[in-house]
């Protein structure tokens, strides 16, 4: 944890990779790690959501700006955080930028830095 | 009811505790307020960002200090 004495600079932007079981949602996972260490965003914990605990959830419909990152086109992140009524301002799908989903954990640092990218120009707009 | 307010003991937290004192004063009702300090304690309960204000177990307050207003409008609806 980065903030190790007082959490209360709080992250203006929320973001919540899918982190699902392919190499697209282990991009994803990657992608928010990376994004959060460079202080884009703080990462936040989509199993949190999904498990209905209050203190997420409250957060991320609190914060000024959520990502949801998907690995693919099932978009259980961005459903998920839909359906604990937060609003997701920016969304990037990993398969839409011309990664295919694979069961291959190899993670390509190309791939990874392709994602990074769609996220800090969309929420440049 | 059971008020929890969350936070390390930053001026932002102190205020929080402030504020939700006042409001259950002016609403003039029981409730037991308790400070958590802890940092550990904060985000093993899922709270990333402080202040936090927890009202009987849930997260109503995340990331911001609240208004004696506002949480007298969450108190309200309890």
């Amino acid at each position: 944890m980065k903030k190790d004495k007082c959490l209360c600079e709080a992250d203006e932007v929320l973001i919540f990779p899918c982190s699902g079981g392919s190499n697209v949602g282990q991009i994803a996972n990657e992608t928010a790690k990376r994004l959060s260490s460079q202080g884009i965003g703080g990462m936040s914990c989509l199993a949190g959501i999904g498990g209905h605990i209050s203190g997420f959830a409250e957060a991320a419909r609190n914060v000024k700006k959520v990502v949801a990152i998907d690995g693919c086109p099932v978009h259980c992140a961005r459903k998920t955080l839909e359906h604990a009524e937060c609003p997701v301002t920016v969304h990037v799908v990993v398969t839409d930028l011309g990664i295919r989903k694979t069961s291959d954990f190899h993670l390509d640092d190309k791939d990874i830095d392709k994602v990074k990218n769609a996220v800090k120009e969309k929420l440049k707009k | 009811m059971k008020i929890e307010i969350l936070g390390t003991g930053c001026p932002k937290c102190k205020i929080t505790e402030k504020n939700v004192r006042k409001a259950v004063d002016e609403l003039g009702i029981q409730a037991e307020i308790v400070k958590i300090e802890d940092l550990q304690e904060i985000v093993n309960r899922g709270v990333m960002m402080t202040p936090a204000v927890f009202i009987d177990g849930q997260a109503k307050i995340v990331g911001h200090v609240p208004s004696p207003n506002e949480i007298k409008k969450l108190l309200q609806k309890k």
